[in-house]
C-alpha cells in the first residue's frame, strides 16, 4: 500500500507530504512520520525505486571526504597552512600533503603558499567534529595564480560541471577561459576579461534555472549570442572538464588559443 | 459580549491579508519577507557558519541564534531608539525557541544559524510575522528542517475569540471584559504550538478554544508560506 | 582581506575597459526609488542600485530647540549596517562604517540647506520639529553612501506632518503638509583603483580602492560636502576628475526621484 502525493522533480518544502503508506522507504533528507513520508528539506523530489530523496536546491557546503574544493589561506601554521572552505569548517593542510618536495624544518611556509592564496585542493578526512585535512598532492591539485573567484550555489555544482564536464566545456570553449569549479561552490575562471565577465554571466544563468530542462540547448544559445563564435563541439569523454583538473602542464581544452 | 462586529470588519477567524517571499535578500543563505495587514518582517538566515567567540560554541551541535530588532521607524507612534531593548531581547529568545523543534543541528558542531529579523513597520502581531518571515527564511536557506512553523496571535477582545488581533484591537478599552492577547506559532505535521505567551485575561475554556482557532489559521500561513518558498524556484 | 593578485587582475580588467560584472567603467547598476515604503514613518523610501537596498525612514517629533538656536528646527541622522544585510555586519551599536555613513549623509542634508529649518520653529525657544532620519540596509552589495543619500532625500520628499495641536502628537492623523525641502542633495562616490576612477562601485571593487571620495552635490551645481575615504593620498587633479564624474552622476541620480 502506498501512494506517491507529490511528482518527481517538483519543488517540496520541509513538512511535505510526500507519500502516502509504508511501500516508500525515505531516503535521503526525508523522514517517516507515521504512515507517510514527509520532506526534511526543501528541494527536489527523486524517485529511486522505493526510496525517496530530495535534492538540495540550496544551503552551505558542507565538507566531504574526496571533494575537490578550491580553497583559500587564511593563516600559516606552524607545519602547515589552514585553508578557508566556504563553509562553517576551515580545513588544514599539512606540510606533508602539500608537497612531495622536502621542506625543511625552518623554511618559509610562504613561499610555498601565501596569505591569501587559492588553491584545489581534496578533501582527505573529516572527523565527526568537522575536523578536515586536505591535499594539494594528486592529480589537478594546486595553487592557482591570476585569474578570479566566484562563489555559487554549491548544490548547482553538478549542473554547472554537467554530464562528464560537458557543461563547463561548452563555456571554456566558447569564451576561452579557464574554469576550474570547486565543489564547495567556489569557481575559478581566467582569460581576457570581458570573456570572464560573459563566463560568469552564463554560470549564473545556469544556477539561477539549474533545475529546468532544455537547460544545456538554452546555454548553448545564449553563449552564440554573447560570444559570437561558434561553440566548439561539446567532447564527449572528456574526463579532464571534471572538478578533477590535470595540472598547468596540460591548458584545459580549448580551442579558441587564448593566451 | 459587546465586540461582535471586528474594528476593520473583519470575520473572528479572518486573518489580516498576507503577502509572502523567499529569497529577498541576496547575501543571505537564506531569507524571507512576511506582510501581514501592516505588519512587515524580513529575515534573513546565515548559516551554517562559523562561531566565535569559541566559548559560545557547542561541540556537541549547531546552534540557532535569533535576532528579532524593530526598525526606528516601524512603531505606531514616536520613534524608537535604535538597539535591541528588553522587549526585543526577549521576543529574540521565543522566537528561537519557537524555531528550534524543527530544526536538528547535529551535523553541525561548533557552527550557528543566525536569523535576523527586521521589522520595517508594525500593527501589532510584530513577533509572529517575525517567525513566519524566519520560517520561510530558515527553509529558503536549505537548513534540514522538519517542517514550517507558522505563527499568529489568538485572543478574546471583549469576551470575543478572534485571530491575528491588529494594535487597535489590543488596545481596545470599551466593554467589560477585557482583552487577551495570546501569539502562538504551531507546527502542523506534530499538531504542536512551539510559542505561547499571554497579556490579559482569560479563562481555560476560551484558551483551548481559541488555540484550536490558532492552529486552523497557522494551517492557512502554512500554505502561504509553501508557495512563497516555491514561487521563487519555479521558473 | 583582498591579495595583490586580486587587485591586479582588477586593474587589468579596468585597463580593458572591462568591470568586474560587465559594466562600462562610468556606468551605475539599475536605480530604483520606491516611496512610502513604511507605514508608521512619517515618510520612508526603499532605494535599490543594482542589488544594494537601503531603507531610509523619517520620524518628526515635537522637540526642545538648541539653547544657541532657539527658534530652528533639528535634524538627526543614524545609520545602521543591520547583520541582516550582509554576513560582514555584525550585531551590536553602529561601528564606525555605519558612524561614517549616518555623519556624510547627515552633512550632505544639513550643509546644502536642503531643509529650512527656520520653517520647523514652532514657538521659539520652546518647541520645534525634530527631524529623526534612520538608514537601514537591507542588502549591501556596495555603494552604500549613494543609496543611503538617495533614499534619505526621498523620504524627506515622502514625508507628511502628524497632527500636533499644540499639546499632542496625534501620529495616527497625518497632515497633507510637507517638509520645507527645497534642494535635493544627492552623494556620489567614486573609487580610485590603480589609475582607473569608477563610480558605483561594487564590495569587490571597493576591496581594492587605493581611496574613495564621496561628494554630495545639489542641481545648481555646487559642492554641499565632501568625504574622502581609503588609505591613500590623491592630488588635486584626481579629486577635480572624482568632482566632475559625481556632478554628472549626481544629476542622473536626482532624476530617480
Amino acid at each position: 500500500m502506498g501512494k506517491l502525493l507529490v511528482e518527481e522533480r517538483k519543488v517540496v518544502v520541509p513538512g511535505e507530504h510526500i507519500a502516502e503508506g509504508m511501500d516508500y522507504l525515505p531516503a535521503q533528507w526525508t523522514y517517516r512520520k507515521g504512515d507517510n513520508i514527509l520532506a526534511g528539506r526543501l528541494g527536489l523530489l527523486a524517485v529511486n525505486g522505493r526510496a525517496l530523496k530530495i535534492i538540495p536546491l540550496s544551503g552551505t557546503y558542507t565538507p566531504k571526504k574526496d571533494d575537490v574544493i578550491i580553497g583559500k589561506v587564511i593563516d600559516v601554521a606552524m607545519s602547515g597552512w589552514r585553508v578557508e572552505t566556504n563553509s562553517a569548517y576551515s580545513a588544514m593542510l599539512s606540510v606533508r600533503d602539500a608537497t612531495s618536495e622536502f621542506i625543511s624544518r625552518n623554511a618559509d611556509l610562504t613561499k610555498f603558499f601565501d596569505l591569501g592564496d587559492y588553491l584545489v585542493a581534496k578533501i582527505v578526512k573529516v572527523t565527526s567534529q568537522k575536523l578536515i585535512d586536505v591535499s594539494t598532492k594528486g592529480p589537478g591539485l594546486r595553487k592557482l595564480y591570476g585569474g578570479r573567484v566566484i562563489n555559487v550555489n554549491c548544490n548547482k555544482v553538478p549542473r554547472i560541471i554537467g554530464k562528464q564536464g560537458s557543461m563547463v566545456s561548452l563555456i571554456k570553449n566558447s569564451t576561452g577561459c579557464k574554469i576550474i569549479v570547486g565543489q564547495n561552490g567556489i569557481i575559478w575562471l581566467s582569460g581576457s576579461p570581458d570573456q570572464e565577465v560573459i563566463a560568469i554571466e552564463t554560470i549564473k544563468k545556469i544556477e539561477k534555472e539549474a533545475h529546468v530542462s532544455g537547460l544545456t540547448e538554452k546555454i548553448t544559445a545564449y553563449l552564440e549570442k554573447k560570444c559570437k563564435n561558434k561553440p566548439a563541439v561539446m567532447p564527449e569523454e572528456d574526463s579532464e572538464e571534471n572538478s578533477e583538473e590535470k595540472p598547468a602542464a596540460k591548458p584545459a581544452a580549448n580551442k579558441k588559443g587564448e593566451q | 459580549m459587546a465586540y461582535t462586529k471586528r474594528l476593520d470588519g473583519r470575520k473572528q477567524k479572518e486573518c489580516r491579508e498576507i503577502v509572502a517571499q523567499a529569497g529577498v535578500i541576496k547575501n543571505a543563505d537564506g531569507s524571507g519577507y512576511f506582510k501581514i495587514g501592516n505588519t512587515v518582517a524580513y529575515a534573513a538566515v546565515y548559516g551554517p557558519r562559523a562561531l566565535f567567540p569559541k566559548r559560545v560554541q557547542d561541540p556537541s551541535t549547531g546552534i540557532l541564534r535569533c535576532n528579532y530588532n524593530m526598525m526606528p521607524f516601524s512603531g505606531m507612534g514616536s520613534r524608537v531608539r535604535p538597539g535591541q531593548n528588553r522587549r526585543a531581547k526577549e521576543i529574540s529568545m521565543v522566537t528561537e525557541k519557537a524555531l528550534l523543534p524543527v530544526l536538528d543541528l547535529k551535523e553541525y558542531p561548533n557552527a550557528v544559524v543566525d536569523v535576523f529579523i527586521e521589522l520595517t513597520q508594525t500593527d501589532a502581531g510584530s513577533r509572529c510575522a517575525g517567525i513566519c518571515a524566519a520560517s520561510i527564511a530558515l527553509a529558503d536557506a536549505g537548513v534540514p528542517m522538519k517542517d514550517l512553523v507558522a505563527a499568529i496571535s489568538v485572543g478574546s477582545v471583549d469576551g470575543t475569540l478572534v485571530v491575528d488581533l491588529d494594535y487597535q484591537e489590543e488596545a481596545y478599552e470599551e466593554g467589560e471584559e477585557g482583552v487577551a492577547d495570546i501569539p502562538i506559532a504551531y507546527i502542523p505535521s506534530t499538531q504542536k504550538i512551539s510559542l505561547l505567551q499571554m497579556d490579559g485575561e482569560i479563562t481555560k475554556e476560551k484558551l483551548i478554544e481559541a488555540l484550536e482557532m490558532g492552529k486552523e489559521a497557522c494551517e492557512e500561513i502554512i500554505t502561504v508560506q509553501k508557495k512563497a518558498l516555491k514561487e521563487k524556484y519555479n521558473l | 582581506m583582498i591579495t595583490k593578485a586580486a587587485k591586479e587582475h582588477l586593474i587589468a580588467s579596468l585597463d580593458a575597459g572591462v568591470r568586474l560584472d560587465g559594466r562600462k567603467i562610468g556606468e551605475y547598476r539599475p536605480i530604483e526609488v520606491k516611496y512610502g515604503v513604511s507605514k508608521t514613518a512619517e515618510g520612508s523610501a526603499e532605494v535599490t542600485i543594482g542589488d544594494t537596498k537601503v531603507i531610509a525612514g523619517v520620524k518628526l517629533s515635537v522637540e526642545v530647540p538648541y539653547p544657541d538656536t532657539p527658534d530652528v528646527g533639528t535634524i538627526m541622522v543614524n545609520a545602521e549596517l543591520l547583520p541582516l544585510s550582509s554576513p560582514k555586519f555584525e550585531m551590536g551599536p553602529p561601528g564606525i562604517m555605519a558612524i561614517e555613513l549616518a555623519r556624510v549623509v547627515d552633512r550632505g542634508v544639513r550643509e546644502s540647506k536642503a531643509i529650512d529649518v527656520k520653517k520647523l520653529c514652532i514657538t521659539k525657544g520652546e518647541k520645534v520639529w525634530g527631524i529623526g532620519i534612520d538608514i537601514c540596509t537591507i542588502n549591501d552589495a556596495g555603494n552604500l553612501f549613494d543609496a543611503a543619500g538617495l533614499a534619505v532625500i526621498a523620504a524627506l520628499k515622502d514625508a507628511h506632518f502628524p497632527t500636533y495641536d499644540g499639546v499632542e502628537l496625534n501620529y495616527k492623523e497625518r497632515t497633507e503638509e510637507k517638509l520645507p525641502l527645497s534642494k535635493i542633495p544627492i552623494p556620489v562616490t567614486v573609487i580610485k583603483v590603480g589609475k582607473h576612477l569608477i563610480t558605483d562601485p561594487m564590495n569587490e571593487e571597493l576591496d581594492c580602492a587605493d581611496s574613495r571620495l564621496t561628494v554630495t552635490t545639489i542641481a545648481s551645481g555646487e559642492i554641499c560636502s565632501l568625504q574622502k575615504g581609503g588609505d591613500m593620498a590623491l592630488t588635486v587633479e584626481e579629486i577635480g576628475n572624482m568632482v566632475d564624474l559625481a556632478l554628472k552622476y549626481g544629476e542622473e541620480l536626482r532624476n530617480k526621484l
